[in-house]
C-alpha cells in the first residue's frame, strides 16, 4: 500500500476513533491523521480499561487470582483461567515434590472447554469483523451459536462470561451428565452453520475483495513484531504452541495447524486481513475436531462422590500457601495467540509478581506501522481483523 | 543448542555475561545494562543462535525480595525464543532503583516497542533510544510507578477522592 505517494501532500486531518467508537471493539481510541482519504499517521491510545489486573496480582493469594483472569480476556475466560493454572502448575512442579497430578477426566475437560470456547470467541471475531465492514447479520449468525456455548457453560458452572472454573490442580467441577450429548449436538449443528456463515461471508464477492490485500503483514514482520497466534499464522508462519509446545492432552491430539495462504486469490497478499480472517474460520473447525477426539477419550465419571474432578483441591491450597522460589514462564494457545504468564514467587502465599503477556497486546502495537498508507474506511477492517480485544491490551 | 551451549556461545564473545544463580535452578544470563545492545544484536543475526522472537519483556521489582544480599534494583527480564531452532534464553538486566537506566531494543525487536513502553509506565525504567517513550496504560500525568513495590496509592486523581473518608489503602499483601 503505497497510495501515499500518489495523494499530493495536503492540509492534514486528525481524527479521533473511539473510545466509544462501535467498531473499535471496546474502549480503544485511536487518534488517526488522515490526508484526504489515506492515513499518514495511527496512534492508538490505551489504557481506557485499566484495571491493574498485574498489581493485584500482587496482593491476593495464588488460588484466588483466578477469577481476575477472567477479566483479562473475556471472550474467552476459560483459556484465560486454564493460562494462569498452567503456569501455577509449572512453578509448583518447579519443585519435584511439590508436582500436582491432573486427573484425565479434568485433563479431557480442559481441552473440551477451551476449544469449545475458541470456538465461541472466533465467532465473535469473524462476526464482529464482517460487522466492522458493514454486514451486520453474520455477527448475529455468530452470536446465535456462542449462545449455545454459553448455554453449555452455564449449566457446568453457573456463569456464562466469566467461569472462574479451571482451577489450579484441575477444574471446579465435573461435566454435567448430559454434557457430551449436548456437545456434539452443538458441534453438530455448528457445522452446519459454518456452512451458512461461509456463503454468507467468506465466499461473498464484496467482503473477500473488500478484505483482499488490506494491510498485508510478511512472515519475518510478524515474528518481529511480536504476533501471535491467527495473526501470525494468517502470515504464514506455521506456528502453534498446542502442537509445537504442548501442554495437558494436545500432545496426544494432535493439532492441525491452518496457516494463511492468499485465500483471497489473485487480489490477495499472504498475510492480509482475508488470511487472519479464513484462519480463524480453519481454527474453528479444527476445534470441533478437537472436541470430538476429546469426547472419544473422556473416561467415565468417577463412581465414589469421594474423587470429583478437583478433588485434590485441599492439597493444592495447601502446597500454595508455601510455594517453591523463582520464577517461571508458560504460555498456552488462546484464541487471540500466546498468553504467557510470568510468575515470580518469593515462597510464600502470595505472588511476588504477576505478570501476563497477551495476544492483543502485540497486536495493537503493529496497528501505527501497517495503518500507515491504508484508507480511512479500511481502519475499522484492520482492527477486525487483528481481533483485538480492549481489557486485554489494558489488563 | 541446549542452554549450556548457548551460555558457552555467548561468554566466548561477551565474557561479561554471567549465568546467574537461580532459586529453581532454571537458567537465566545476567547482562550488564551496557553490553545489552551488542549481546542483543549478536543474538538476532548469529544463524545458530537466530533469536528472531521476544516471547515477552517485562520486569520486576527487587527491593522486596528474600535474596542475599538484598537487592536495591528493578529487573528488566528478556524471554526470547527461536522459532528456527526452537531454544530460547531468558536474559536479566539488573537497573538501579534510584534512576534505572537501559538500552533500548526496539530497533532490535520492534515488538519491545510496546513492551517497553509498558515497564517504564508500571516500574519506571527509562529505555536509552526507543523511539517514544511515554506511559501506555496509567494516564500521562499519572505520579509514579504502580508495580514498584514502595508505590504510594494516590488519594485523588485530577480532584477525585479515591478513598471514602477514614478508608485507607493497604498496600502490599492482604493479610488474612
Amino acid at each position: 500500500m503505497t497510495i501515499e505517494a500518489l495523494t499530493p501532500a495536503g492540509e492534514l486531518m486528525k481524527l479521533s476513533m473511539g473510545p466509544q467508537h462501535p467498531a473499535t471493539h471496546g474502549v480503544l481510541r485511536i487518534v488517526v491523521e488522515c490526508d484526504g482519504e489515506v492515513v499518514t499517521n495511527c496512534t492508538p491510545d490505551h489504557g481506557y480499561l485499566h484495571r491493574s489486573i498485574e498489581k493485584i496480582g500482587e496482593c491476593i493469594e495464588w488460588p484466588l487470582f483466578v477469577p481476575y483472569t477472567d477479566r483479562v480476556d473475556y471472550v474467552c475466560a476459560m483459556n484465560a483461567n486454564l493460562a494462569y493454572c498452567l503456569a501455577v502448575e509449572k512453578l509448583l512442579a518447579t519443585d519435584p515434590a511439590n508436582r500436582v497430578v491432573i486427573p484425565r477426566r479434568a485433563e479431557c475437560i480442559r481441552v473440551l472447554v477451551a476449544e469449545l470456547n475458541r470456538i465461541s470467541s472466533h465467532l465473535v471475531a469473524v462476526g464482529s469483523m464482517a460487522m466492522d465492514v458493514g454486514a451486520y447479520t453474520p455477527f448475529l449468525h455468530g452470536i446465535a451459536q456462542r449462545e449455545v456455548v454459553n448455554d453449555i457453560f452455564e449449566r457446568l458452572c453457573g456463569q456464562r462470561l466469566t467461569y472462574n472454573y479451571v482451577t489450579i490442580g484441575g477444574v471446579a467441577f465435573d461435566l454435567h451428565e448430559s454434557a457430551p450429548a449436548e456437545i456434539t449436538r452443538f458441534l453438530d449443528e455448528f457445522e452446519r452453520a459454518m456452512v451458512k456463515l461461509n456463503k454468507l461471508v467468506t465466499t461473498n464477492a464484496i467482503f473477500r475483495e473488500r478484505c483482499a490485500g488490506v494491510a498485508p503483514v510478511t512472515a519475518d514482520e510478524a515474528i518481529a513484531w511480536g504476533l501471535v497466534g491467527p495473526n501470525l499464522r494468517g502470515s504464514g508462519v506455521d506456528w502453534d504452541l498446542r502442537r509445537d509446545e504442548p501442554y495437558g492432552l494436545y500432545g496426544e491430539l494432535g493439532v492441525r495447524v491452518p496457516v494463511g495462504d492468499r485465500f483471497a486469490g489473485r487480489r490477495g497478499v499472504r498475510g492480509d486481513c482475508y488470511d487472519r480472517y479464513v484462519v480463524r474460520l480453519l481454527e474453528m473447525q479444527e476445534s470441533v475436531r478437537l472436541c470430538r477426539e476429546t469426547l472419544k477419550l473422556l473416561p467415565p465419571a468417577a463412581k465414589e462422590k469421594a474423587d470429583p474432578i478437583g478433588g485434590h483441591q485441599f492439597d493444592v491450597s495447601k502446597l500454595l500457601r508455601k510455594p517453591p522460589k523463582g520464577e517461571v514462564h508458560c504460555r498456552t494457545e488462546a484464541p487471540r495467540g500466546e498468553m504467557g504468564y510470568f510468575l515470580v514467587s518469593d515462597g510464600t502465599k502470595v505472588p511476588y509478581r504477576v505478570r501476563v503477556r497477551t495476544g492483543s497486546f502485540s497486536a495493537a502495537g503493529i496497528f501505527h506501522r501497517v495503518m500507515r498508507g491504508a484508507f480511512l474506511a479500511d481502519v475499522v477492517a484492520i482492527i477486525g481483523s487483528f481481533d483485538v480485544v480492549v481489557p486485554e491490551i489494558d489488563r | 543448542m541446549n542452554d549450556a551451549a548457548i551460555t558457552a556461545r555467548i561468554q566466548a564473545v561477551f565474557p561479561d555475561v554471567q549465568p546467574a544463580t537461580t532459586p529453581n535452578a532454571q537458567p537465566r544470563l545476567c547482562v550488564p545494562a551496557a553490553t545489552l545492545p551488542a549481546l542483543a544484536r549478536f543474538l538476532l543475526d548469529q544463524p545458530d543462535l537466530a533469536f528472531t522472537s521476544l516471547m515477552d519483556l517485562t520486569g520486576y521489582d527487587l527491593a522486596k525480595y528474600p535474596s542475599t544480599p538484598p537487592s536495591d534494583a528493578i529487573r528488566v527480564v528478556y524471554l526470547l525464543h527461536s522459532l528456527c531452532h526452537l531454544h530460547k534464553l531468558a536474559l536479566w538486566v539488573d537497573a538501579p532503583r534510584a534512576s534505572p537506566v537501559v538500552p533500548s531494543v526496539a530497533g532490535i525487536w520492534p515488538a519491545a516497542i510496546y513492551f517497553e513502553r509498558e515497564v517504564f509506565d508500571l516500574l519506571g525504567v527509562r529505555f536509552d533510544g526507543h523511539p517514544s517513550l511515554h506511559r501506555i496504560l496509567c494516564p500521562d500525568d499519572w505520579i509514579g510507578h504502580p508495580l514498584r513495590k514502595d508505590y504510594v496509592y494516590p488519594a485523588e486523581y485530577l480532584g477525585v477522592a479515591h478513598l471514602r473518608e477514614g478508608q485507607h489503602f493497604e498496600s502490599g499483601p492482604v493479610r488474612g
